[in-house]
């Protein structure tokens, strides 16, 4: 892609731990990260559990300061969440029950400041956009998993951000509907033009995905690798069964397979003794 | 929609329940007719039915059932006062839920109309000690319930708040509030319930007036007829009260 672009997001050293050394819970999530995202690039952090992707997500978006080194967000140091700039899609779908599903899409726009005479408009165009045209009035819980994370996924497009943090937002659906989920994603953030920072487990959807992976290493993580995808979006489908796509697919399995084995002898190591 | 099998039913299960009232009312009455049973004991229903039509006549039922009433509804407003304010502060942090949470929960557990002879000695044979006993005990499912309604709010939805910039009213008024609702109201609702027989319990052991004390009254009195008349009218009020307060309950629900 373009070379001389601007950079959205800069992490710089970042560190993060949870407790304090000899607690019990004390945990190392992050370690010495620094990551440039650039504007309109969709970036997937892609590690072993625990790496500190999920941490690093949340310290872009402004909902918690990590312990050491500044993540900058447009040239401006992070301070707190800017509804404004920075849009979330959770793995759970983070929708409020007791709202029908355009009053969900509106309430983020209520926190976010919009006039009210724009909010129905907005909210009613972007759940067009994600296919949920003929459910807004239905409430999460009459939703499948995956029309909830459409849901999920209007109320950020409405907010009209720059960015977009997803976490894991389809890791608690089945194959196929993450499948779908995907192929309509890459539809629609072609068209966005934004910014996008994806955490996910799986190998494919990160190479079908994004411009870019950023390989994590385990417990304490760091970026141990960036691997470039070189396809335009929007992906079409045949894009899986490609040769490159394989070849991508498998360089991200071979640099993964070794840090996820560390984490899961660190996990053993980590048991209390019986 | 209720299809109309489930409604069928719903009428033969409405229609059992009324049906085995009936029979109860009935073999009460032939028990007895058949005069082995000493009426003073037990009366007959004709009787008791006499009586409550007199009871309810002359208007003799009013004073006592004032002083009920004004008792429910003061130890009532206080516990909900009480129980909603300290709920609400105690579930704003996670220690003091972890330090009081089961702190009030043993307090519950305790029957505490074993106290009424302490609070009759702080508070005097009127009134105020049934609205005292009434305040307390309700208080503790009230505070439950609140500190379970605001301390519990999924985290997810808290976070997702914030990250589209809510403030803390907002995150109190579409978050928190509609959140912690329904599981605040059953509190409350039970909370009811519990004053209603804290104070019609209290007076039928030691007090001055209500209706409590005057079934005690009638039953030392040997009016076992008047005594079931009132006991009757005792059980329509605290049903009428429920229904209002499950009336209440069900408005809030659906706001």
């Amino acid at each position: 892609m373009a070379t001389a672009r601007e950079v959205a997001i800069r992490i710089k050293d970042v560190s993060h731990q949870f407790g304090e050394p000899g607690d019990m819970r004390f945990a190392r999530a992050l370690q010495q990260t620094s990551l440039d995202i650039m504007r309109g690039e969709m970036i997937c952090l892609i590690g072993p559990s625990g790496c500190g992707k999920s941490t690093l997500l949340n310290a872009i978006g402004g909902l918690m300061r990590p312990t050491a080194g500044t993540v900058e967000v447009g040239g401006k140091p992070m301070r707190g969440p800017l509804p404004r700039e920075i849009a979330f899609v959770f793995q759970e779908s983070a929708l409020f029950p007791w709202c029908t599903v355009i009053e969900n899409v509106e309430l983020g726009m209520v926190f976010q400041g919009v006039a009210r005479g724009e909010r129905a408009d907005r909210a009613r165009k972007s759940l067009e956009a994600v296919g949920l045209k003929e459910f807004m009035s239905h409430y999460p819980d009459q939703l499948s998993g995956g029309m909830r994370q459409r849901a999920a996924l209007a109320r950020a497009l409405s907010l009209q951000t720059g960015i977009l943090l997803m976490d894991e937002p389809f890791g608690a659906l089945d194959e196929q509907t993450r499948m779908i989920l995907g192929e309509d994603l890459s539809v629609l953030l072609a068209r966005a033009a934004k910014t996008i920072v994806f955490v996910t487990h799986s190998l494919g959807e990160a190479v079908f995905l994004a411009d870019r992976v950023a390989v994590f290493s385990a417990r304490p993580g760091t970026v141990k690798a960036i691997i470039e995808v070189d396809e335009p979006h929007p992906r079409k489908p045949a894009f899986v069964t490609t040769d490159k796509f394989a070849q991508l697919r498998n360089k991200l399995y071979g640099l993964l397979h070794d840090e996820i084995r560390k984490a899961a002898e660190l996990a053993v190591a980590a048991e209390p003794a019986p | 929609m209720i299809a109309p099998r489930q409604r069928r039913d719903a009428l033969m299960s409405r229609g059992l329940q009324l049906g085995f009232l009936l029979a109860l009312i009935l073999l009460w009455y032939f028990a007895t007719a058949s005069g082995r049973i000493n009426p003073v004991l037990l009366p007959n229903p004709l009787t008791v039915w006499h009586n409550l039509v007199q009871v309810l006549r002359s208007g003799e039922y009013w004073p006592d059932l004032q002083v009920t009433l004004s008792e429910i509804a003061v130890a009532f407003a206080i516990s909900c006062v009480n129980g909603l304010l300290l709920g609400y502060l105690i579930s704003r942090s996670q220690y003091l839920i972890a330090v009081f949470e089961p702190l009030l929960a043993g307090i519950y557990s305790i029957p505490m109309i074993l106290f009424l002879p302490l609070f009759v000695l702080f508070f005097g044979l009127g009134s105020w000690s049934k609205i005292a006993l009434g305040a307390v005990i309700s208080f503790f499912p009230i505070a439950l319930n609140t500190i379970a309604g605001f301390g519990y709010v999924d985290r997810i939805l808290i976070r997702s708040a914030r990250s589209m910039g809510a403030s803390n009213a907002q995150l109190l008024r579409y978050v928190l509030l509609p959140a912690a609702l329904p599981v605040v109201l059953t509190g409350l609702r039970i909370g009811f319930t519990v004053t209603v027989l804290a104070v019609f319990g209290s007076e039928t052991i030691a007090s001055f007036a209500g209706l409590g004390h005057r079934i005690a009254q009638l039953a030392d009195a040997m009016e076992t007829a008047r005594m079931f008349a009132y006991i009757a009218f005792a059980v329509v009020i605290a049903a009428v009260l429920n229904a209002l307060m499950a009336v209440v309950e069900s408005r809030a629900r659906r706001q």
